[in-house]
């Protein structure tokens, strides 16, 4: 049945098709890219062959062009018109999930990639909006990267277009130089930017900067290790004060003395030093009931977040950060405002009856939130977005003024609130403390779940107190401590607690 | 204006006899139109022929110097509708649009064009949306050749290859009275390469000489007993016609040995696949010299049984590369050899994929399979006992996060969703449909609104059983190229005529956007040879909507959310359109940028608005980028041991939409947001006025510092 062709040697000339795939994700000029390498290939009596996917995916989404090159013939050869896995021999993927996706796709082998691959991030919606830690982990990437390339060549070609204020394209079209995975001059690269006629300059200094790069490893970006890590200051008698406190931390078990620093840092920061004492003390009545044994867990935790449960963002908090002097300094650095520019500020305040109210005295404040025609009043009188011109004196002012009310913070309705809350939480989570420490630990560090403003702000107190509420489920259980981080976790995954209704009902479905 | 120009790549559509053109595919088919002598042109913009209708609209001055009429027609309806001038006149004419979609909305046309027959010749480019890359449905164009007769060309994806089949396709068609269409695949369109060029030839007829004297024919009306007859003129004379043409002119193209026991048939598209294929085997050479015979089939239908059947002479085994369901080719073969009784075995959809783009590995693995069985001494040892482990690489699938397309940064529709999403988060989940364009972003996390998406245009069509009314009402998206694409009279015009009283929100980003940024009607830009700026909801009134909302400024998310509340709930019975306008952000910015620049080289004064986020206000609870989606808006982690969650943080591509400022308001988020305006060029008064505010500032700030314990300044 099988009929014998005579066999030929298969043609050596094949395996001296370059392949090269650019992955990108819409709007980085992956365009841009592949037609310089056209280009040069061409110039350099190359047969060439370029193609894309226009379309849709152009808009923010994964995109992919694909290029196809050979030396010397006299005809036209074939070419494919996309890549296949498995046979790619330069992949340059402009940003570090594509990398990953490269390698999913099976474009990255080790017997022949060279993988050219900008190690910045552009965080894809779904990392974004997770109300936690959705961040796609890099490093695993940058493992598989190690395995799967032949050659390898990582850096942020991001940075190094920016900065000469060019476009990533720019860069990996000199990293792609640099590599020597194409046999053409560096000055060949360089006719073809200069070909296209438009930022030619910007674009040749990014070129620079990722030919180095590919040749000489990755420059990383200094690291600002000799600048001082930040401190307090102020007059000198209150100095005094903040130096007895910080005298304080040191008698503090070693472990815990990092975090309580910072911690203390936060307070003080957010009241006065009276404040940090306060602070001080909660976190070494925790101290007394932990132990080495344990690593001071329970302690570090506290110190974590009775800062964060002390410091709340109450409307004076915000009105002191957004009129304290290094703020404008900041904003004309990121704004690269020079020196002749004038830099005008519009900040946006929406408050609610809610946050009136709390600004009131405890007691006023507590029947005033009670009572929801006087609510309404606030809202109907207050309730409308704010756009505050704080370039001006007169919105300035304002903050500044209501910055200004710490001494008076400490009567307010919110810190009462605040107060109570704090306790309920410390006394809960130590509640169990004796009989199952690390679920005490899990308890503190709910804490994480509060954060926000208004609505979200609630959504986050009303997790925070179903996760909370779950001890009395998981309490004498072994793996309670275990059950409490998966819930906090299921919380921070989504806004509307999805995930952690449905963690809920396993934990219902086995007590 | 469209987001790509082609002002310099149209300059070498005039070269001429023996000159070579080196560029992407698209352009290499407007050239070989204007060598073919084609008397007019048209179409409706899509991917991945968007580019082909910019070209064609940017070589306007140089058709017109040839005497060969533009129009950038309505949908696909109304490009293939203007076939018909070759019904009756000997004028070659070619419309392109997007296929299968566009070939469905132009199917009534082309099914009465198709009756009829045409006298000049008729060509429809067709950019077959199919496999990676593509944004809409995955379906064939191929049935449509199929139930109506037409002629259906896939050339090898060269740019010879494809440039001949403008020649082929034009000439296929006059000789056999049939329109033909010209199928060129995503990657073709963009596949870069060079072809020699010809002169152009103006048209022998032009249009406008023919008009001059016009001609009728009721026998090529679609009409009893025409009609009759025209079914058995296609069967008993155009569809001889073809095949003779074909066979004549050698269409189609047998590569590889003469005799062979086994061999390929495959669409001219797929070939390079093939080839490359076979070349990883070690099967054929850089130049597609193949071991195995290759019937290369660049008329895909009708399939010319006598050539078919010479090449399967002496063969036993014979492989179908057809991509995409169903297999239309490799049925008809397979009824060809069955009823010839033919012993020979054919393969097809068994060793390949009946669904999905054949991909190179898709296509590796699919010959190697037939070669296992047809002829597995051919394959080289490696194949046939594979002894290599291939090495571990982790398994990266749960890590890397998908990346569909999105809104862009700064986009105007943005807003128009948050604003929808404030209202659900009010009133509840409601019933909306979306529609072909930018917009379906929207059904997209994070905004997620929106559940179907029936066609261009038919959002509120896609509504129309919930007409009748119910607890709450439905809501429906329309794009302003939808709205004026179909979506007027099939969608407006149908909630008018029901007595509806449900809810349209249409999306006018001045541009059809999402296919590039060509005009429409209601465009606000001046086009030269288009007449734009026909306001929507003037449309809106023609047709009898009473109940309409203009929105001027789609970044007020106040204000949508307020116009879309009201929408919902008003006492008011009928149609409700809100129109939201405001101009495409990536437009906006290619038009301006420059001329914002070039204003602050002058030295006059520019304002440059951008957002950022306090980082030690913001807590990090993202609900901001869940009413965004923003590329600009990020996150990033902070230095910082007391925080756990990265913080938000906006990049320097912002572009100072004012979204973000918006939604912090309307939604009532958080006060971490701020807008920094950057003052170029100020003037004296203006500096000397800041200069003032800047020493009362930093007096209250030093006051306040010499009296308490702070935070040291950050290093800038």
């Amino acid at each position: 049945m099988n009929m014998v062709l005579p066999r030929k040697t298969p043609d050596a000339r094949v395996a001296q098709i370059t392949k090269l795939a650019v992955m990108a994700v819409g709007g980085q000029g992956g365009g841009v890219l592949t037609s310089w390498i056209e280009v040069v290939a061409r110039a350099q009596g190359y047969s060439c062959q370029a193609t894309s996917v226009a379309g849709v995916s152009q808009r923010t989404g994964a995109t992919i062009y694909y290029v196809e090159m050979i030396e010397g013939v006299d005809r036209q050869p074939v070419f494919a018109l996309a890549p296949s896995a498995g046979d790619v021999d330069v992949l340059i993927a402009a940003e570090m999930m594509e990398v990953g996706r490269a390698i999913i796709r099976g474009f990255v082998t080790p017997d022949r990639t060279v993988l050219i691959g900008s190690t910045h991030r552009a965080l894809a919606v779904s990392e974004k909006t997770m109300p936690g830690d959705g961040i796609a982990d890099a490093d695993e990437v940058k493992a598989a990267a190690e395995i799967a390339a032949q050659q390898l060549i990582l850096a942020d070609m991001d940075r190094l277009a920016v900065d000469q204020g060019s476009v990533i394209s720019a860069s990996l079209f000199g990293a792609l130089a640099g590599s020597g995975a194409l046999p053409f001059p560096r000055e060949a690269y360089e006719d073809a930017i200069r070909a296209s006629g438009k930022g030619v300059d910007a674009s040749l200094r990014a070129f620079a900067a990722g030919f180095d790069t590919a040749r000489n490893g990755d420059t990383p970006e200094e690291e600002p290790e000799d600048t001082p890590p930040l401190e307090l200051v102020g007059p000198a008698r209150e100095m005094g004060k903040w130096q007895a406190l910080v005298a304080r931390t040191e008698s503090l078990p070693k472990p815990v003395q990092e975090m309580a620093r910072a911690g203390l840092m936060k307070v003080v920061d957010f009241q006065d030093c009276a404040y940090g004492g306060q602070y001080l003390d909660r976190l070494e009545q925790i101290i007394a009931r932990d132990e080495a044994a344990q690593s001071w867990a329970l302690s570090t935790a506290a110190a974590k977040y009775i800062a964060n449960a002390m410091a709340y963002d109450d409307i004076i908090r915000v009105a002191d950060l957004k009129t304290r002097q290094p703020r404008l300094t900041r904003i004309r650095a990121e704004m690269g405002a020079g020196e002749a520019n004038l830099v005008e500020l519009t900040e946006f305040f929406h408050p609610r009856a809610e946050e009136i109210a709390s600004l009131m005295p405890a007691g006023m404040g507590a029947r005033w939130e009670a009572n929801p025609k006087r609510m309404a009043l606030l809202n109907r009188l207050f309730s409308k977005g704010r756009r505050l011109r704080t370039h001006t004196l007169r919105s300035f002012v304002m903050l500044h003024f209501l910055g200004g009310l710490k001494n008076y913070r400490m009567k307010t309705r919110r810190h009462e609130v605040e107060a109570a809350h704090l306790d309920a939480w410390l006394s809960d989570s130590l509640a169990v403390l004796e009989s199952d420490y690390a679920l005490a630990v899990e308890m503190v560090k709910n804490r994480r779940l509060i954060k926000g403003y208004s609505d979200t702000h609630a959504r986050g107190l009303t997790k925070f107190g179903t996760v909370m509420g779950a001890a009395a489920l998981l309490e004498g259980r072994e793996d309670a401590a275990d059950w409490m981080r998966r819930l906090r976790e299921a919380a921070l995954q989504d806004p509307d607690g999805t995930a952690l209704e449905g963690a809920l009902k396993t934990v219902r479905s086995f007590v | 204006m469209a987001e790509r120009s082609f002002k310099a790549e149209v300059e070498h559509l005039r070269k001429g006899d023996g000159d070579v053109f080196t560029g992407e595919g698209i352009l290499a088919i407007t050239k070989a139109l204007l060598e073919n002598g084609v008397g007019y042109v048209g179409g409706y913009q899509g991917a991945p022929i968007s580019h082909l209708m910019d070209v064609l609209a940017d070589a306007e001055e140089l058709m017109g110097e040839l005497g060969v009429r533009f129009e950038a027609n309505a949908s696909e309806a109304a490009a293939a509708a203007m076939l018909a001038a070759s019904v009756h006149y000997p004028i070659r004419g070619a419309v392109t649009f997007k296929g299968p979609v566009g070939v469905n909305v132009a199917s009534d046309a082309l099914a009465n064009l198709c009756s009829s027959g045409v006298n000049g010749g008729a060509l429809i480019i067709v950019g077959e949306d199919y496999g990676e890359g593509s944004s809409i449905m995955q379906e064939r164009s191929h049935g449509f050749a199929m139930k109506s007769q037409f002629w259906m060309l896939d050339p090898r994806p060269n740019l010879p290859s494809i440039t001949k089949a403008v020649k082929d396709g034009f000439e296929l068609s006059e000789a056999s009275n049939t329109p033909v269409m010209l199928m060129v695949r995503i990657r073709s369109c963009h596949v870069t390469g060079s072809f020699e060029t010809r002169d152009n030839v103006p048209p022998p007829l032009s249009v406008k000489e023919a008009i001059a004297n016009p001609q009728s024919d009721f026998n090529r009306v679609v009409l009893p007993p025409m009609s009759y007859v025209h079914e058995q003129d296609k069967i008993k004379n155009r569809w001889p016609a073809a095949e003779k043409f074909i066979m004549e002119n050698g269409l189609n193209e047998v590569f590889g040995p003469k005799d062979a026991k086994l061999g390929i048939v495959v669409q001219g598209g797929m070939y390079n696949g093939v080839i490359r294929a076979l070349q990883r085997l070690g099967l054929a050479d850089v130049y597609g010299q193949s071991e195995i015979p290759i019937y290369c089939l660049n008329v895909t239908y009708p399939i010319v049984r006598d050539e078919f059947d010479a090449f399967c002479a002496g063969k036993d085994h014979v492989l179908v590369v057809e991509e995409g369901q169903p297999e239309h080719i490799e049925q008809m073969l397979g009824n060809f050899l069955y009823k010839a009784g033919a012993k020979l075995k054919l393969y097809g959809k068994d060793v390949l994929p009946m669904a999905g783009e054949y991909t190179g590995q898709v296509m590796l693995d699919g010959v190697t399979a037939f070669l296992k069985k047809a002829a597995p001494d051919m394959l080289p040892g490696q194949v046939r006992a594979p002894n290599q482990e291939a090495p571990a690489i982790p398994d990266l699938s749960k890590t890397v996060p998908i990346r569909p397309p999105g809104f862009c940064t700064g986009c105007p529709e943005r807003p128009i969703f948050a604003g929808m999403k404030l209202v659900e988060q009010e009133l509840g989940k409601h019933q909306i449909t979306g529609d072909i364009g930018c917009h379906l972003f929207g059904s997209l996390p994070p905004f997620e609104i929106g559940g179907a998406t029936m066609g261009y245009g038919l959002g509120p069509a896609a509504n129309a059983a919930f007409d009748g009314g119910g607890e709450r009402r439905a809501i429906s998206m329309l794009g302003d190229g939808g709205f004026w694409h179909n979506g007027l009279s099939s969608s407006i015009g149908n909630m008018v005529f029901n007595k509806s009283d449900n809810v349209v929100v249409i999306v006018d980003n001045y541009y059809s956007a999402a296919t590039g940024g060509q005009d429409v009607l209601s465009s606000r830009a001046h086009n030269d040879t288009k007449a734009t700026n026909n306001p929507i909801s003037a449309a809106l009134k023609g047709v009898g909507v009473e109940w309409i909302r203009q929105i001027d400024h789609t970044y007020d998310v106040g204000k949508v959310r307020d116009t879309v509340r009201e929408a919902l709930t008003t006492h008011f019975k009928g149609p409700k359109v809100i129109v939201a306008s405001s101009e495409c952000m990536l437009n906006k910015q290619r038009r301006e940028k420059p001329i914002r620049n070039k204003a602050i080289k002058e030295g006059r004064r520019v304002d440059v608005p951008r957002f950022g986020v306090d980082a030690d206000v913001c807590t990090g609870d993202h609900a901001c980028i869940r009413l965004s989606g923003c590329p600009s808006l990020s996150l990033k982690r902070l230095d910082d041991p007391l925080r756990d969650d990265p913080i938000a943080h906006i990049d320097q591509t912002c572009v100072g939409c004012g979204n973000c400022g918006e939604v912090a308001d309307a939604a009532v988020l958080c006060p971490s947001f701020y807008r920094a305006d950057v003052v170029h060029n100020p003037g004296g008064f203006e500096t000397w006025r800041a200069g003032l505010r800047a020493r009362v500032i930093g007096w209250l700030q030093r006051r306040r510092d010499a009296r308490r314990v702070r935070m040291q300044d950050a290093p800038a």
